[in-house]
């Protein structure tokens, strides 16, 4: 009998530990998860200058990485304490899926597949930069339409809507089209500057950005053709409602900041102003000096002035990393706030 | 009955083993649960909506994503059975080239071998496509005549059209393996004695014969084992092929888990394929090693 007893605990230890996993997940919501690490765990790209590219010092930067920051400011009170993940387009979900990742903040495209629990079953955020699908030829090519690429050779990135978008474009006229199609955008760059294809597709957005680091971008240009609209948003796994209102009204939270002109600069001198001024009610509610709006969310009532502090508003944060003087200006276009003829705005902080 | 030491440590590692495996399914299930999300399989009949730029039987954005995934699965199957031939036509000329009487093939073959096994299959193979193909001018060469004909878009053999992709794919793999078949060949003939060199060269027997004839057939019993474990290696290498843009099955599940979201189910059936693919090469080789290695020959 002696001889069983290691057997046995090892049996009991084996239980434990598979016990282990269905107790630490549970219904709990991920919020409680991310307090007890201290962390927050962000799928980025890391490959795309202006929304998340890694910076010589080896931290990284963008839309898509400030975006984390904000949500780590709202949940932790501190916009440090991100832990970033680059991610390849196929991985992206995969890894939100299983848990390695908290958020995905991966200029993710927000459509009804992904969204729906018959699809990807992911939540989505407000939408972060609105972009459209187009195609980069070389200026001298002839190509002017969608109808000069007859029978030519694209390349496209796998694993992406964008693969989908240009199927659908060339099926609807009636042409055919040969996509060569490689993982990673770096590798659609390389295949197309070295001629293998006639065209490039992807978010016009990110031709802007690859062609910022050609060696003759001006010999490049994209097609007027928009194939796809591609409101691009962050997201988080579904069936957790904690985590995705946060995340959805840190979002509307530097939009409203933008349009009440609270920037990083003036936030510390607005919230003043809201203490000592009880008839500013609506820059109160906002700032978590009156109500409890933050505490509703599950996160302390101040968060919008920790978000504004760490990333500023959302004018400042597209500026900052898409701006006319940045390394990759993209026209605001759609989106500016819609009071100066965009499509950003959001609900009221009531 | 009493267990033996060695054997404690056996089932102490299963019980391992399966625990940690029992970790991984539960969490699997947990997840799928949370998330609100069965497995099924009924996306593999809808349409799968994306074009293929090379398939060897008819295909169109139209078809199934069951159709797609077997048309990648061809795919597979075509650039790994040609890079199975030309590895072993490169290793086996290399392998017996280490051994010549030639000292300018000996050195050649060893600068082939340790110059390839130095770096890393995916940098070859990026080198070949990215460098060595794409790095053709788009109007075509042709070296011998009209027997070849090579430009970035496409490589001509005898009024044979292969893709840049494929071509990239093929060479980069042949030429890695054939690396590692060179030094099965070398290892499985110097197990043959050294006499038997002697003895056929004292014969005035020529060296190809010798080597063909004598040697060789010797050598294989030590040969054929480690062989298909190198064609095996090849075979699970060829999901690199992603990286050059070839549509092979890999590429193809690749794009059909991110148009349905279903990656487990994708993932299943990837594991599977593969499996099924890598059991018909063990199957042949092993077919091979019978017929080949008469029974007294066999180790």
């Amino acid at each position: 009998m002696t001889k069983r007893h290691p057997l046995v605990s090892l049996l009991c230890a084996s239980l434990a530990l598979s016990a282990c996993a269905t107790l630490g997940d549970g219904d709990a919501s991920r919020v409680d998860l991310i307090l007890k690490r201290g962390e927050l765990r962000c799928g980025v790209s890391g490959k795309i200058p202006g929304f998340s590219f890694l910076q010589r010092d080896g931290s990284y930067a963008g839309l898509d990485v400030d975006l984390c920051k904000a949500f780590a400011a709202a949940i932790l009170g501190d916009s440090s304490k991100v832990q970033y993940r680059p991610l390849t387009a196929p991985e992206r979900f995969t890894a939100l899926k299983t848990g390695e990742i908290d958020l995905l903040s991966r200029n993710t495209t927000f459509n009804l597949t992904r969204d729906a629990s018959g699809g990807n079953g992911v939540s989505f955020a407000p939408v972060v930069f609105h972009d459209g699908q187009g195609l980069l030829v070389q200026r001298n090519s002839g190509i002017r339409s969608l109808e000069d690429l007859k029978g030519q050779s694209i390349c496209v990135g796998s694993g992406t809507t964008t693969e989908q978008n240009l199927n659908d474009a060339f099926q609807s006229l009636g042409l055919p089209y040969k996509p060569i199609k490689y993982q990673d955008l770096n590798q659609v760059v390389a295949g197309y500057l070295q001629g293998r294809c006639q065209a490039m597709t992807s978010d016009r957005s990110q031709l802007a950005s690859a062609r910022s680091g050609f060696e003759r971008p001006e010999e490049h240009e994209i097609l007027d053709d928009v194939l796809s609209k591609e409101p691009l948003a962050p997201l988080s796994s579904g069936g957790d409602q904690q985590l995705s209102d946060a995340m959805r009204w840190v979002v509307y939270a530097v939009i409203t900041a933008e349009e009440m002109g609270i920037t990083q600069a003036n936030v510390d001198e607005k919230l003043q102003q809201a203490k000592e001024n009880p008839d500013l009610t609506k820059l109160r509610r906002f700032l978590g000096v009156e109500g409890d709006l933050g505490t509703k969310l599950g996160l302390s009532n101040d968060f919008v002035v920790n978000v504004i502090r760490a990333t500023g508003n959302y004018g400042e944060i597209y500026n900052r990393h898409l701006g006319p003087d940045s390394a990759v200006p993209i026209p605001r276009g759609l989106n500016q706030l819609h009071r100066d003829g965009g499509v950003i705005t959001a609900p009221p902080f009531q | 009955m009493k267990l033996k030491r060695f054997q404690w440590l056996e089932l102490v590692l299963v019980v391992m083993v399966l625990t940690v495996v029992g970790i991984l399914v539960n969490n699997l299930a947990v997840n799928l649960i949370r998330t609100d999300l069965g497995v099924s399989f009924k996306w593999l009949w809808q349409p799968a909506g994306f074009a293929l730029s090379e398939h060897t039987v008819a295909y169109q954005p139209g078809d199934s994503t069951a159709w797609a995934l077997l048309v990648g699965w061809l795919n597979s199957l075509r650039v790994i059975a040609c890079s199975i031939v030309l590895a072993t036509v490169l290793g086996v000329g290399a392998g017996a080239a280490r051994r010549s009487l030639n000292p300018l093939l000996r050195r050649l073959a060893s600068l082939y071998v340790s110059l390839v096994r130095q770096i890393p299959l995916l940098l070859q193979l990026l080198f070949w496509y990215f460098v060595a193909f794409l790095g053709l001018p788009s109007e075509p060469l042709a070296p011998v005549g009209s027997l070849i004909r090579l430009s970035n878009q496409g490589v001509a053999i005898l009024g044979l059209n292969l893709s840049v992709e494929f071509s990239a794919v093929l060479v980069g793999l042949s030429v890695f393996t054939g690396a590692a078949i060179a030094e099965v060949v070398r290892g499985g003939l110097d197990s043959v004695p050294q006499g038997q060199w002697e003895a056929f060269r004292s014969l005035g027997i020529d060296e190809a014969t010798g080597l063909g004839r004598i040697v060789l057939p010797q050598a294989l019993p030590a040969i054929l084992p480690a062989l298909s474990s190198q064609y095996l290696n090849l075979a699970k290498n060829s999901t690199l092929a992603i990286a050059v843009g070839y549509a092979d099955l890999y590429a193809v599940s690749d794009t059909a888990i991110t148009q349905t979201g279903r990656s487990i189910e994708g993932f299943l059936i990837l594991l599977l394929s593969f499996l099924a693919l890598n059991l018909l090469i063990n199957g042949v080789m092993q077919a091979l090693n019978r017929i080949a290695v008469r029974p007294a020959q066999r180790i």
